[in-house]
């Protein structure tokens, strides 16, 4: 057996879509931000691999999965002081109740 | 390395289906860091021995720590959640097939053109990648950025997070 691309594209794929399934079917915003989590490391996934395969002699995959790694964590931090701010506001993290934005 | 790919993509799989399957929300934080760790081992495999390191010490040691910390602070352990509306359930269950079956055709459609081995790669040191980060025909503009950035994250959460 001979690995290829496609090999590698797929987990990332299954990967993507079980965050599509939970993003939208969850109403717990952690796990919606787990959700989103799984989404980002998909793509991730794809740029390296791609990156690697396609483009050996380059590293923009590479690199753009490096900074996607930094971003996505600033954007976890900043959800969750969010979230937790919304609980103590709110005594719940369910977006359904999220619906009034008064300090 | 066929046995260890095959560990890889199962462990991803089934890690990845679990995380939004399970009803206790700390399991889920649990199977996304076996996720992440299936992640950090496909860097490794690919040789970006760097990026993999940096995988395990930002998500496994950073994300998935704050993600714990905050299910704890916000809901009680070992509480399951509510069972999904069937529609709900219905409704992602189609979008999540939508999507693969959309990419699953992009990529089944130009598979000849991704067919082939790994091809040889000279090994990324970690000089010659530093000099790619900070040379200015690099990526010096983008991890500039990324320090503004990390710089307005730390100040928006201290100012989102103190007590009024």
């Amino acid at each position: 057996m001979e690995i290829n691309v496609l090999y590698y594209l797929l987990p990332s794929l299954v990967m993507f879509c079980c965050g599509v399934y939970g993003f939208l079917t969850r109403k717990n915003m952690i796990a919606m931000l787990i959700s989103l989590e799984l989404m980002l490391n998909a793509v991730d996934i794809n740029f390296t691999v791609i990156n690697r395969y396609i483009y050996p002699e380059s590293t923009e995959g590479m690199f753009f999965t490096l900074f996607a790694i930094a971003i996505a964590a600033a954007e976890t931090a900043l959800a969750i002081a969010i979230i937790i701010n919304l609980y103590r506001a709110n005594k719940t993290v369910d977006v359904r109740d999220a619906n009034k934005l008064k300090g | 390395m066929e046995i260890l790919y095959t560990i890889v993509a199962l462990a991803i799989i089934i890690c990845s289906i679990l995380t939004v399957t399970t009803r206790k929300i700390l399991r889920s934080a649990t199977y996304l860091l076996f996720t992440l760790f299936g992640a950090a081992i496909i860097y490794f495999m690919m040789d970006y021995e760097f990026l993999g390191a940096v995988q395990i010490a930002v998500y496994a040691g950073g994300i998935v720590v704050l993600f714990v910390f905050a299910i704890l602070l916000t809901s009680q352990p070992g509480k399951n959640s509510e069972k999904l509306e069937s529609r709900r359930k219905g409704w992602g269950i189609l979008a999540a097939l939508a999507v693969a079956c959309i990419s699953g055709w992009a990529l089944v459609s130009r598979c000849c053109s991704l067919m082939g081995a790994k091809p040889e790669m000279e090994f990324l040191t970690m000089k010659k990648l530093g000099l790619e980060m900070i040379s200015s025909n690099g990526y010096l503009l983008p991890f500039e950025a990324v320090s503004v950035l990390l710089l307005a994250c730390i100040i928006g959460g201290v100012a989102v997070a103190r007590k009024r």
